[in-house]
């Protein structure tokens, strides 16, 4: 090997670590997913003796939502549906389909979503498509009277029926 | 294989002719004598890419806009993975680009480099050395913390005061009055908007240039000339590297500071410039009244001058190195007064005012509290201050840390604060607080007795004891009787109330006094069942003394 080709060899190798040490972190920065600021968080909404047993409520409560460096406080409303006593089962109103906000037809008794005309049941499930799985639910947990309302659990197809 | 890769080259050099000009680029004769004196410009145009890349990475999640600014420079350092490393990458690049360009600069002025024909190249140098220092000087204010902010508003402070031209320059700079969205603005702009497509163009046309007249070979050199690519691209990689682990080492570990978030009302902070301006800041403080306009403007504008005039002043024919004395008797002087007035400002900097003395006296434990600092960390969880805030170690929220970061406030300005947080630190993304004057004061209260040494503790206080000291408060208890040493002395002192009394009793004697005596002066309390559980709760908590 003479001098000019340890040159050359050195001069890549010298480049392309760089190139490397630059590129790694910054697809980094900008790919991976940014730390999760907190704990899941429970929000307070409602009283569960309000409720009346198998009469789907509208309950609207602040929750805070986190936007890259913001923390923004804002408006969510779920439909509560109380079954028995201690059996609370909250549903998120975008209806899985394309997230329009459905609402509570007392008269048929079912879910409707106004975009598509997508119905469920008192248990979420699908009656008419075109939605292809169930209404989302909250995660809810009850301190004493209070409702608490946790993240949305996205429901899996197969529970369609 | 190699076919295929000629007929790609060649195909790709009929339509644009980029072999040729690579070729051209690279196998430029340069003189015999050229070597590792000449490295630095090739490590400023690596560093100026550096900071171009880094700082386009930062651009993509930062929001230039005072409080955001500071909130999102927060976010990627501390919740972006790499985050941090591309911010140390771009500040610790910003330094070293400076030293490298000065370091370039003095090589060339040592060798007279910069004699006929090379005068242009010079003077363009000279500009870029001014860019490069108005990164610096505009890039400082872009984090919006304190050091940010108060170190720009010395800066616009000397610009103001230019003969003539001061009101206009501040005006431009937005920074007439004082400094805000305007000033931000417009520094922001000249950072990413101006100086990158300028540095460009005037780093393309100061290589055009050195190229046009070839590098200034050494005088008496008459060795043949020899080939830029390898050996001198060799050198220049080799020094790009060093540099460039240098750099990642400062990224790495030396940690950049994010101060708090810019205050314009904190009197006790001491403004200062970034390192590389330190010496003007110390000429400025050398001249005094009417004078300061020289140690400010004049001097500055005549060592620009200075350095522009050097080719047309030095004009003798080129000298070896070694009979070139009075250059280095420049740079020399240069060096040693720079090296003075860096090292002065430094020393003479005062200590700054630690906020954890003048606190209030640290109280123990929740039980040890006033009534009112007490009903504050009622408030405090009311009003749910910890989804932004921290009082023990935890995961970084957008406000700072309360119990570590120094407050050194009135009551009377933190419940200002509270109420309008954005009057009293602009930028501030904290909602305002909508609770009485008498609440927020509690909530002050709490805030100036806390440190972190009892902030575990004060976090642990039962809610319903909280709860038992906002019913005290707010029915005034204390204008009638003292709990830990503060109040009214008319009533008995409630501390110890549990060993004295049982909780029937108490109940009855808020709700019905007479019925215990009929001379007291106490009147009754018509409390709900659920205030008056929790102020028994409270009450009967309070420790003996």
């Amino acid at each position: 090997m003479n001098r000019r080709t340890l040159y050359l060899i050195c001069i890549y190798v010298m480049w392309a670590l760089m190139g490397l040490v630059l590129a790694i972190p910054a697809a980094v920065y900008l790919l991976w997913p940014p730390r999760p600021r907190k704990e899941q968080e429970w929000t307070e909404a409602g009283t569960v003796r309000e409720l009346n047993v198998g009469h789907p409520s509208e309950i609207v409560f602040r929750k805070n939502r986190v936007d890259g460096w913001k923390v923004t406080s804002e408006k969510s409303t779920a439909w509560v549906v109380k079954k028995a006593e201690n059996e609370i089962v909250a549903f998120s109103p975008q209806c899985p389909h394309l997230g329009c906000a459905v609402h509570w037809v007392a008269k048929k008794d079912e879910f409707l979503c106004p975009c598509h005309a997508s119905t469920f049941s008192i248990e979420g499930q699908v009656l008419t498509g075109p939605a292809q799985r169930p209404l989302d639910r909250f995660e809810v947990k009850m301190e004493g009277d209070t409702l608490l309302l946790g993240p949305v659990q996205r429901s899996s197809e197969e529970a369609a029926s | 294989m190699k076919m295929l890769q000629r007929r790609l080259v060649d195909w790709i050099e009929h339509r644009t002719g980029l072999e040729s000009a690579v070729k051209n680029f690279l196998f430029e004769e340069i003189p015999a004598s050229s070597g590792w004196h000449q490295v630095f410009g090739s490590v400023a145009v690596f560093l100026f890419l550096v900071q171009a890349f880094t700082g386009l990475l930062l651009a993509f999640n930062y929001a230039p806009t005072p409080g955001d600014a500071y909130n999102s420079l927060k976010y990627i350092v501390t919740e972006l993975t790499g985050g941090a490393l591309i911010r140390g990458l771009h500040h610790w690049g910003a330094s070293m680009m400076i030293v490298v360009v000065v370091l370039h600069m003095a090589q060339v002025f040592l060798y007279g480099a910069y004699k006929k024909p090379r005068e242009a190249t010079w003077g363009v140098g000279v500009v870029l050395l001014l860019l490069t220092l108005a990164y610096g000087l505009t890039g400082y204010l872009l984090p919006w913390d304190n050091r940010a902010y108060w170190g720009t508003v010395v800066t616009t402070q000397i610009a103001s005061k230019a003969p003539l031209l001061g009101p206009y320059v501040s005006r431009l700079l937005g920074g007439e009055d004082s400094i805000g969205v305007v000033t931000f603005a417009r520094f922001f702009a000249l950072h990413v908007l101006l100086l990158p497509p300028v540095t460009t163009f005037l780093i393309a046309f100061h290589i055009y240039l050195v190229r046009k007249h070839g590098v200034a070979p050494a005088p008496g050199d008459t060795r043949p000339p020899k080939k830029f690519f390898p050996d001198q691209v060799f050198k220049d990689t080799l020094a790009i590297f060093a540099g460039f682990i240098l750099l990642f080492v400062l990224a790495v570990a030396v940690k950049v500071p994010l101060e708090r978030l810019a205050d314009p009302t904190d009197t006790t902070y001491i403004p200062r410039p970034d390192w590389y301006f330190l010496f003007l800041f110390q000429i400025l403080k050398s001249f005094e009244g009417p004078l300061e306009v020289m140690g400010s403007v004049l001097l500055p504008t005549m060592a620009i001058l200075a350095l522009l005039l050097v080719p047309l002043l030095d004009r003798g024919a080129a000298k070896q190195l070694a009979q070139r004395t009075i250059a280095f008797s420049f740079i020399a002087l240069a060096a040693i007064g720079w090296t003075a007035l860096t090292v002065t400002a430094i020393v003479t900097t005062p200590e700054p005012v630690t906020g954890s003395a003048e606190r209030g006296t640290a109280v123990g434990g929740w039980q040890q509290l006033s009534p009112e600092a007490l009903a504050g960390i009622g408030y405090y969880r009311k009003e749910q201050c910890e989804s932004c805030h921290n009082l023990t170690d935890g995961k970084a929220k957008v406000g700072p840390n309360l119990s570590t970061t120094p407050i050194k406030r009135s009551v009377g300005w933190m419940v200002g604060h509270f109420k309008n947080p954005a009057q009293m630190v602009p930028g501030t993304s904290m909602p305002p607080i909508h609770l009485a004057d008498t609440q927020l004061s509690a909530l002050a209260a709490f805030l100036l007795t806390l440190t972190p040494d009892n902030a575990t503790d004060l976090e642990s206080a039962p809610g319903k004891v909280l709860e038992g000291a906002m019913t005290y408060q707010q029915h005034q208890c204390g204008t009638c009787h003292i709990v830990n040493g503060v109040g009214v002395q008319l009533g008995p002192t409630l501390n110890g109330v549990a060993g004295r009394r049982s909780k029937q009793w108490i109940e009855v004697q808020i709700r019905n006094p007479k019925r215990h005596s009929a001379e007291t002066m106490m009147p009754a309390y018509n409390l709900s069942q659920r205030d008056m559980d929790v102020l028994i709760e409270y009450l009967t908590a309070l420790p003996a003394q």
